[in-house]
């Protein structure tokens, strides 16, 4: 499949001479998002090539950037076709472009539009003046659900294969039982699952409402949750101490784990701050997680 | 729903009031609102809702803020750890790039 536009500019409805110019990237996507929030709208859309990569994310990269705006604007004629001198750039770019740059560089001053590109209408509509909550990027509740699929399907594809190889060393370790190694396999795959479900589906459902301010913390906080929840369901699997030791100590802490890696994918973290998380976080996800296999480990040799 | 906000008391935004002309460039493109008018020219008043992103900076013609750039994202900060240079998501100091 490909997911990327021509970079170049485009006509939209009536354009004429002094109709406004939107700038964006040339991920399909991003192009038709705005496409569809300006439909009843005569202008023009210069698209920058930022390999097909999002608007906020490119300008993070540097592509939806100062030299590729400038180059756009020159080898897409747009001074002759347009009789202003006016781009509309989405806010989100701000990060890989500058506005006095572009200015004496190309002759375009560089109007930042709103985050959202459905607010445009309104923005065109409020003379060109984004409003506070038009400037604001939030993270709301739905933004957070339809990212779920995005961590869960990965992690489930790791776990199918930590899954597979637990199996196989139980196998090994339980003197070639393949009764004991399905039973262990079936333990760890409890684990993984509950660690799943707590890390990577229900952190970013319930993010603003756990408790602490790293992801890990509030990863940590469901995972224990749910350990105790999956010794539970251990009770009827008649696994022993070791077994149920393994399970509280890996599954909050792959739970940690799972939500730490949510942060890429969040709209509020910092880098020095997710760095600042990562010192104190990783170690201990890690030790939990090797504690855990150990532990497993022993439940599976001893039969506890 | 109010803010959602992360760490306390982490983010290398720097201010320099000194050199502040109160344009309002930052003002329009930090998608935080950690900026606010004040007396003609800028303050910050929301210094832990800042993600870094670096537009402020970017966009300041007066050089009066400064903050190293990047992207809160754990996958790139292992991805770079583990040298995988060409994974969707690295981190690197100068130039960050994001998955976002």
């Amino acid at each position: 499949m490909n997911y990327t536009v021509d970079p170049g500019l485009y006509a939209i409805g009536n354009a004429r001479a002094e109709s406004p110019v939107f700038v964006t990237a040339n991920y399909k996507m991003t192009f038709d998002l705005l496409r569809r929030a300006v439909a009843g709208v005569d202008g023009w859309i210069l698209v920058l090539d930022t390999q097909g990569i999002n608007v906020w994310c490119a300008a993070g990269k540097g592509t939806f950037g100062i030299d590729e705006l400038v180059e756009r604007v020159e080898s897409s004629g747009l001074a002759g076709v347009v009789s202003h001198r006016r781009l509309i750039v989405p806010q989100l770019g701000a990060p890989g472009v500058s506005a006095h740059e572009v200015r004496r560089r190309s002759g375009f001053q560089v109007l930042y539009g709103p985050v959202r590109a459905e607010d445009l209408p309104a923005f065109l509509k409020n003379d060109l003046k984004a409003t506070g909550l038009m400037r604001t990027k939030d993270f709301r509740f739905a933004e957070r659900l339809a990212l779920v699929p995005i961590e869960v399907v990965p992690a489930v594809k790791w776990a199918i294969i930590a899954s597979a190889a637990l199996y196989i060393l139980s196998f090994l370790v339980s003197g070639f039982s393949a009764s004991k190694a399905t039973n262990a396999t079936l333990l760890a795959a409890v684990s993984l699952g509950a660690s799943i479900l707590a890390g990577a589906a229900l952190t970013p459902i319930l993010l603003p409402w756990l408790p602490g301010r790293a992801f890990s913390t509030k990863g940590f906080c469901l995972g224990l949750l749910f350990a105790f929840c999956a010794l539970l369901l251990n009770g009827g699997l008649h696994h022993g101490m070791a077994a149920a030791l393994s399970q509280i100590v890996s599954i909050p802490a792959l739970a940690a784990f799972l939500a730490m890696n949510f942060t890429g994918a969040s709209t509020f973290t910092s880098l020095s701050g997710v760095r600042k998380e990562m010192r104190f976080a990783l170690p201990l996800e890690i030790a939990g997680a090797g504690g855990g296999l150990a532990l497993w480990i022993i439940a599976v040799v001893t039969g506890g | 729903m109010r803010t959602l906000l992360y760490l306390n008391d982490v983010v290398t935004l720097a201010f320099n009031a000194l050199k502040c002309t109160g344009c309002g460039m930052c003002l329009a493109v930090c998608p935080r609102q950690v900026f606010r008018p004040s007396d003609g020219k800028i303050e910050v008043a929301s210094r832990d809702a800042c993600i870094e992103c670096g537009a402020c900076r970017r966009n300041c013609p007066s050089g009066a803020l400064d903050v190293r750039a990047g992207v809160g994202c754990a996958s790139g900060i292992i991805n770079t750890m583990l040298g995988r240079k060409k994974a969707c998501c690295v981190v690197d100091d100068d130039n960050c790039p994001s998955c976002r």
